[in-house]
């Protein structure tokens, strides 16, 4: 965790988000739960953005929407900092929560399915303004007007109906749709995940550009680690629900200590044959629904030891940067060992 | 197996050197719909040498998949296999043109699932959520081998286990809903494989997996293939799986092939632009840009493609009066190996290594 003098934007402590799992017949009772997410904590600054990656079911969607609080979390805080101070978006009603949104944005990983088809792009980009009554109408549409052309789609094409635009051009259009309120933080879940390789670039640099340009805090959902690599400042490894190891992103990369990032880095196929991949990578993704005790990673890790199967690892970190949860790695000095994740979290 | 003695055309077996298992010549593949005739494959031709794995690569639309499903006669209307040749080489038996197979012959049903047969790219949908694995993969061993019940289901037990099935006696009687996605796709490449065709057809095997099962399925999928000697076509739009998994590559644009090539020679040194920009516009894992390189502009549609070569649009090297007028260029020769299309392919490489 990169140490900043200034209070951070969003701080989320121990965040839970548990699905219950019913029982059958007329009586339905709640017999165990799916940890989707299972006490995460992290920190993010002032326009810096924030990887979370994993695989399939691993929570990173369910962090991403229980932050925003598109659905509810089940314990935990989500401090945010608004112009009036600090506000828990876990403990919100939704009608607390309307004006907070022209300050949270969610850009939608299909952009064939997060696009209304019956509405012209025009009026799918001023929605959020018509929604929060930015404005007059003029205004409104001139807002709008500036905002395609800064993504790339000609204005005059905001009389145009969704499936009159390519993959690349709906996502542009997700994006102004969901900056047009000029948010301060936004939740990016797969943004580039469904484009070609071609259009793929060009999607990532606007998001780039866009995030310089208006000094946006950024959650980049995705399961891709060589898009997270180019465009987070810092990433947060996902595995059954927890945050394994997180870290400044170009020291993960060259430096991964969790097994599990290990194995997920080793495994990202490399376009040139003389670059050996890993292909021995063992077992399958846990099941939330059934966690094996211990640490949720030890039925696929190499390193392994009984330690493993009987206690859940705590967060440690080494050097205040990186935050890990193995009892294995890294291997150091026991007075580091004991400084744990907790003591860390800045007070808000 | 019924044998194929009655063959629209019986064609030489060709020299030892040269021994393709599957001669894809000219094909075209055209689909009449009511914005008029899409051209999804457009002058294909490529050739599957035997025991290796060929990839075909390119962008959502390119007609990778609609290649695919041709080579197993299993383009349905409205789409149509308008013309070329596809010489099927199989071993110890007479060679044929898939293309002249009448439609619902004896001779095309041996050759599917017998000779070749397919992985599909989404398991879920394509195995029956209503049959247990077992019963779907005894299915196509019974159409393809006279063998008793009993045998077959021994067969198909011994083939999950090979694919790498725990439990294979007791997942045989599971339904496709009790698998994860790593076994779903798992019995998919079972039951392709289970009556040893000579040529594989995998559709984006791995597209919808997480890295680490991908990572397993690519290792079973070629540890099968030089086990077997099944000669592979992989299908996929991911550049790093035909790095890893390939011998050759054929890179696709708009129903043309652009640049084919051992694999080696064509992800290190793409002669094609369109390659150039697809290979630059990966992020990378260990190399860290500013700004990510990337083609300009975007794919452009079937029912109006552009003149000359539907590349240059977006090609960075494009020349007025050469790049957009006549047809599409042809694949032209570059070294014993490695072939572009692309008209300005030698003033590119002057260009670059100046």
């Amino acid at each position: 965790m990169i140490r900043h003098n200034k209070q951070p934007i969003l701080s989320v402590k121990d965040l839970c988000v548990f699905f219950p799992i019913m029982s059958q017949g007329l009586i339905k009772r709640r017999i165990g739960s799916i940890k989707a997410v299972n006490h995460v904590s992290f920190d993010l600054h002032h326009g810096q953005t924030l990887g979370l990656v994993g695989e399939s079911g691993c929570g990173k969607t369910t962090t991403g929407r229980a932050i925003l609080r598109a659905l509810s979390p089940d314990s935990g805080k989500v401090h945010f900092q608004t112009d009036q101070g600090y506000v828990d978006l876990a403990k919100l009603d939704h009608k607390a929560l309307i004006p907070l949104r022209t300050q949270m944005q969610m850009i939608f990983q299909d952009p064939f399915a997060s696009l209304n088809p019956r509405m012209t792009v025009g009026s799918l980009v001023r929605e959020p303004l018509d929604i929060h009554g930015v404005g007059t109408m003029k205004q409104r549409n001139d807002m709008v007007k500036q905002m395609l052309d800064r993504v790339g789609i000609r204005p005059e094409y905001r009389t145009r109906y969704p499936h009159a635009f390519s993959g690349g051009q709906r996502q542009r259009i997700v994006i102004a749709r969901a900056l047009i309120l000029e948010p301060s933080l936004i939740v990016a879940d797969e943004a580039v995940s469904a484009l070609d390789v071609s259009v793929q670039a060009q999607v990532i640099n606007l998001l780039a550009e866009l995030k310089d340009e208006m000094n946006l805090t950024m959650i980049f959902i995705a399961h891709d680690l060589s898009v997270v690599r180019h465009i987070c400042d810092e990433v947060a490894v996902m595995y059954a629900g927890r945050i394994v190891e997180q870290a400044p992103t170009a020291e993960l990369f060259a430096d991964p200590h969790h097994p599990y990032t290990q194995t997920l880095l080793s495994a990202v196929p490399n376009p040139d044959p003389d670059v050996p991949m890993n292909l021995g990578v063992s077992g399958e993704v846990a099941d939330v629904g059934n966690l094996p005790t211990g640490c949720a990673f030890n039925p696929r890790c190499e390193q392994c030891e009984s330690i493993c199967k009987e206690q859940v690892p705590r967060y440690r970190s080494t050097d205040g940067r990186r935050v890990i949860a193995c009892h294995i790695q890294p291997e150091m000095d026991e007075e580091l060992l004991n400084v744990t994740v907790s003591a860390m979290q800045p007070k808000c | 197996m019924a044998t194929l003695t009655h063959m629209p055309e019986l064609i030489e077996p060709s020299d030892t050197e040269h021994d393709p298992v599957l001669e894809v010549h000219d094909l075209h593949v055209h689909f009449k719909t009511h914005e008029g005739l899409i051209r999804a494959v457009n002058g294909v031709s490529f050739d599957v040498p035997r025991g290796s794995i060929v990839g075909i690569v390119g962008e959502s639309g390119c007609g990778k998949s609609v290649t695919a499903y041709s080579i197993l006669r299993l383009i349905q209307k409205p789409g149509l296999i308008a013309g070329g040749q596809m010489h099927f080489h199989p071993l110890h038996q007479p060679s044929f043109d898939i293309c002249q197979l009448a439609e619902k012959s004896r001779e095309l049903f041996d050759m599917r699932g017998g000779l070749a047969s397919m992985i599909f790219q989404e398991p879920m949908t394509a195995l029956s959520p209503v049959h247990t694995v077992g019963n779907q993969i005894v299915e196509a061993i019974r159409l393809h081998k006279s063998v008793t019940k009993k045998q077959a289901r021994q067969m198909a037990i011994d083939m999950l286990a090979k694919v790498g099935i725990p439990g294979p006696e007791r997942r045989i009687d599971q339904y496709t809903f009790e698998l994860s996605g790593g076994m779903r796709c798992r019995v998919m490449i079972a039951m392709a494989l289970v009556c040893q065709p000579q040529l594989l057809i995998a559709d984006e095997p791995t597209t919808a997996l997480d890295v680490t099962i991908q990572a397993q399925i690519m290792r079973l999928i070629k540890q099968l293939q030089e086990e077997m000697k099944t000669s592979t076509i992989l299908i996929t739009h991911d550049l790093g799986v035909v790095g890893q998994m390939c011998d050759h590559v054929v890179v696709m644009y708009m129903g043309r092939v652009v640049e084919t090539g051992p694999v080696r020679r064509v992800i290190h040194h793409p002669r094609h632009p369109y390659t150039q920009g697809l290979l630059a516009s990966l992020p990378s894992l260990a190399v860290e840009h500013e700004k990510l390189p990337s083609i300009t502009g975007s794919v452009p549609s079937l029912t109006n493609l552009p003149s000359g070569c539907a590349f240059h649009p977006r090609c960075p090297h494009a020349q007025a009066g050469l790049c957009d007028v006549n047809g599409p260029p042809e694949l032209e020769s570059l070294n014993s190996q490695q072939a572009a299309a692309c008209l300005r392919v030698h003033e590119i490489e002057d260009d670059q290594a100046q």
